[in-house]
C-alpha cells in the first residue's frame, strides 16, 4: 500500500483510540481533573507518567544528538533517568501523603504563605509555558512532515485532539489516554531499533547489538564507529568530553533535580491510592522510560554508522556517487534536512570534519529517528507507525503540561487566592475554561514561535531546577526553614540562573543583548548557560538557609505538618480543604 | 494509624534516611563516578564491545536507577510494616 494512505490509516486508527477513551472516561468531578479520582493504579501511573515524561524531543531529537557527541550526550541520558530516583525517594511519597492538587499549594502551605504560593505558580507557568511551546512545534512539525499537510493545519489538527480530550476528561482522560500513546511510542522506537541491530549485528535486542560485534567480522561495532569517524577527522565516538569533566557533571545534575522539580510530572503522582502507590509508581515510570532511554544509544550510534557505510561504502575504496543516491537521501534533500554541495566536482560525496571539503553541507540531526527506518529499507507500516510515535509523544506531553497550567490557573489562583468560597462545580467549569485558553495561547505560540524558542526548554529545566525544586526538598526535610527563608531562596535561585543565562544567550534571548558573549571563555568555570540550574539550586539552598537562621522560626502547627506527611499511614485522598 | 510514641516516630526516621543514604550513594556513585568522574579509568576495561565507563554513562548507570527505585519501595514497604504505619 502507499505509505501516504498507511500513515493516514495508522496516524487516524491511533486518534480514534485516543478519542474513544477520553468519551469513556470524562471527569465529573475537580477531583476527577486534577488527579484523576485518585485511584490510578501505580504501574498504569507509570505507564502514563513516561508517555507524559517523553516529548517529542525524546523521542525525535535526543538520539540524533547522542550520534553526534557520543559520550558527551550521556548527560541526557543519566539526567533525564536520574532525576526520577530521586522523585521516587526524595518527593512523590511525602507529596502523595500531603494529598492535595498542585504543586505551588503544597509551597504555599508548607511556607504558611500566599506569596510562596504566587511566586510558585509562576515558576510553574514560565516552566510549563516554554515547555509546551516546544511540543506544539513538534506536532505541526510531525503532522506536515509526514502527513504532506501545511504546518498550520498540523497545529491545527493536533490543539483539536488535545482539546478534546483533554478539556472532556481533564487528569483522568489524559492519564489513559498516556496509556495508550505510551505503548504506540514504545512500539514505534523500538521496532525500527530491532530490525537495524539485527541487521548490523545479528544481535535482536539492541542493548546487546550495541557492545555486539559488526555481523560477518570480529570488529565490535563501537569500535569500528571510533575508527570510521576519527578517520574522517571527527572526534571519537566513546571519549568525546561535553565541555569539561566539570561541565558534564553540572550539566547531569541540573537535568537531574530540574526533572524532579518539574510541576507536570510531580502532579502525576498525586493520582495513586496510597504512600507506597507513589514509590513503586516512580519505578514503574522508570521502567518503561528504561525501555525507551537505553534503547536510543543503540538508534544514535547505529544511524551514525549506518549513515558513513551508506556514503563510503565498507570494502569500497570509493565515495559513493551522488547520482547513485539512495531513495531517502533525495526524499529528505527535498525537505531541506539534508543538503549536499559538489565542492571538489567529481560527483561524489565527501563527508568529513574539516568544512573546506566537507560536502554534507547540512545534516539535521532530527533525521537520525526519523529516517532510521528508510535507511535500514523497512517496511512501510513501520514509517507509519513512527509517524503514530513522533504523534502520541508530543500530544502525551503536551496534554500533561496544560493540565498543569490549568489547575495552577484555576485551582491556586482563582480558588487560592481570588475566590476561595467558590462552589466545585464553578470550579470544574473554570478549570475547563483555563485548559481551553492555555491550548489556544499554545496554539498561537506554535503559529508565531518567540525567537526565543529554541532556548527555552533548556531554561524550563533551569527553573524548575533553582526554584521548585529546593523549596520542595527544604519543605520536606527541614522543619526550620520558614517563609522567608524559601521565599528569598525561590527568588535568588531563580534571579541566579535567569541572569547567568540572559548573559550569555541575551536579554530573552535576543541574542545581540547578551552583554557577556555566547562564548566559552567568558563561562563560569567552563559551565555552559544550559547546565547551570543546578548552581541556582546551591545558591537557592543557601540563602534559604541564611535567611530562615536569623528569622523567626515557623509556627507549630507548620512544624506539626511536617511531622504528618513524614508517617505514610492515613492517607487521605487527594482532596480540597 | 500513627506512631505509638514519639521515640518510635524517630526511630522510623532515622531508619529511613539511613536508606535513603545508601541508596543516594549508589545513585552517586553510578552515574556521576563511574559514568563521569572515573571514566577513563573504568574506560580502560572492557565489557564486550562496550568500555567499562562509557557502559555505564549510557546503559549502567540507567538500569541502577531502575534497581535503586524498587528497591526503595520494597525497603520502606518493610519499614512500615514494622512499625505499623503501612496502610493495609
Amino acid at each position: 500500500m502507499e505509505l501516504q494512505t498507511l500513515t493516514y490509516i495508522v496516524v487516524g486508527f491511533t486518534f480514534a483510540i485516543y478519542i474513544g477513551i477520553a468519551l469513556w472516561s470524562r471527569a465529573g468531578s475537580t477531583k476527577e481533573f486534577y488527579v484523576a479520582g485518585g485511584g490510578v493504579h501505580p504501574i498504569a501511573n507509570g505507564m502514563a507518567t513516561a508517555a507524559d515524561w517523553m516529548s517529542a524531543a525524546s523521542f525525535i531529537s535526543m538520539a540524533g544528538l547522542i550520534a553526534y557527541m557520543g559520550y558527551g550526550g550521556s548527560v541526557f541520558l543519566m539526567g533525564w533517568t536520574g532525576g526520577f530516583v530521586l522523585l521516587a525517594m526524595f518527593l512523590a511519597p511525602y507529596l502523595r501523603k500531603y494529598g492535595k492538587f498542585t504543586v505551588p499549594e503544597f509551597i504555599g502551605d508548607r511556607f504558611y504563605s500566599r506569596t510562596a504560593r504566587i511566586v510558585a505558580v509562576v515558576c510553574l507557568i514560565i516552566i510549563s509555558v516554554t515547555y509546551v511551546i516546544g511540543q506544539m512545534k513538534g506536532v505541526g512539525v510531525a503532522f506536515s512532515r509526514f502527513l504532506q499537510v501545511s504546518y498550520e493545519a498540523g497545529l491545527l489538527v493536533g490543539m483539536t485532539i488535545v482539546f478534546i480530550y483533554a478539556v472532556v476528561g481533564g487528569m483522568k482522560g489524559i492519564t489513559y489516554t498516556q496509556i495508550a500513546q505510551y505503548c504506540v511510542l514504545i512500539l514505534a522506537y523500538t521496532i525500527p531499533a530491532i530490525f537495524i541491530s539485527l541487521h548490523l549485528t545479528g544481535n535482536p535486542i539492541p542493548q546487546l547489538g550495541l557492545g555486539s560485534t559488526i555481523t560477518g567480522t570480529d570488529v565490535y561495532l563501537l569500535d569500528r564507529l571510533d575508527q570510521v569517524i576519527t578517520e574522517l577527522g571527527f572526534a571519537d565516538y566513546t571519549n568525546n568530553v561535553r565541555g569539561s569533566t566539570l561541565n558534564m557533571f553540572v550539566y547531569t545534575m541540573s537535568l537531574m533535580i530540574g526533572t524532579a522539580g518539574l510541576p507536570h510530572v510531580i502532579i502525576r503522582f498525586f493520582t495513586v491510592p496510597k504512600v507506597k502507590d507513589a514509590r513503586t509508581s516512580a519505578g514503574w515510570a522508570l521502567v518503561f522510560i528504561a525501555i525507551l532511554y537505553t534503547t536510543a544509544p543503540a538508534v544514535a550510534a547505529m544511524a551514525r554508522l549506518n549513515l558513513h557505510n551508506t556514503i563510503r561504502p565498507p570494502n569500497s575504496t570509493q565515495n559513493m556517487a551522488y547520482d547513485e543516491r539512495p531513495q531517502w537521501f533525495r526524499n529528505w534533500e527535498k525537505t531541506g534536512l539534508l543538503g549536499f554541495e559538489d565542492k571538489n566536482g567529481d560527483g561524489r560525496v565527501q563527508y568529513t570534519a574539516d568544512p573546506a571539503t566537507n560536502e554534507m553541507v547540512n545534516i539535521d540531526k532530527d533525521i537520525m529517528v526519523l529516517a532510521n527506518p528508510e535507511i535500514a529499507k523497512l517496511p512501510n507500516w513501520v514509517i507509519a507507525l513512527v509517524a503514530a510515535g513522533g504523534l502520541a509523544a508530543a500530544l502525551s506531553t503536551a496534554a500533561g503540561l496544560l493540565l498543569a497550567i490549568a489547575s495552577a490557573i484555576s485551582h491556586d489562583l482563582l480558588k487560592g487566592v481570588f475566590k476561595p468560597d467558590i462552589s466545585e462545580k464553578s470550579e470544574l467549569l473554570a478549570s475547563r475554561i483555563a485548559m481551553a485558553g492555555a491550548i489556544g495561547v499554545a496554539g498561537y505560540l506554535g503559529y508565531n514561535p518567540p525567537d526565543f524558542a529554541a532556548g527555552t526548554v533548556a531554561l524550563a529545566f533551569g527553573l524548575a531546577a533553582s526554584s521548585i525544586f529546593p523549596a520542595l526538598m527544604m519543605g520536606i526535610f527541614n522543619r526550620r526553614i520558614n517563609k522567608e527563608g524559601a521565599i528569598a531562596g525561590m527568588v535568588a535561585g531563580i534571579g541566579v540562573t535567569l541572569l547567568y543565562v540572559f548573559q550569555h544567550k541575551g536579554i530573552m534571548f535576543v541574542a545581540s543583548t547578551a552583554f557577556l558573549g555566547d562564548m566559552s571563555p567568558n563561562w563560569f568555570f567552563g559551565i555552559e548557560p544550559n547546565a547551570f540550574g543546578a548552581v541556582g539550586a546551591v545558591v537557592n539552598f543557601a540563602v534559604a538557609f541564611a535567611v530562615s537562621a536569623v528569622t523567626r522560626e515557623p509556627p507549630e502547627h507548620i512544624q506539626d505538618l511536617v511531622e504528618h506527611i513524614r508517617v505514610p499511614s492515613g492517607v487521605e485522598a487527594a482532596h480540597d480543604h | 494509624m500513627a506512631f505509638k510514641s514519639k521515640e518510635l516516630a524517630q526511630a522510623y526516621w532515622r531508619e529511613n534516611l539511613k536508606l535513603m543514604l545508601v541508596l543516594s550513594i549508589i545513585w552517586f556513585v553510578v552515574s556521576y563516578g563511574c559514568g563521569v568522574l572515573l571514566v577513563d579509568v573504568l574506560n580502560g576495561i572492557r565489557l564486550g564491545g562496550y568500555k567499562l565507563g562509557f557502559w555505564f554513562a549510557q546503559q549502567g548507570s540507567i538500569y541502577v536507577f531502575v534497581i535503586l527505585t524498587f528497591v526503595y519501595a520494597k525497603k520502606m514497604g518493610d519499614l512500615d510494616r514494622k512499625y505499623g504505619v503501612d496502610d493495609e
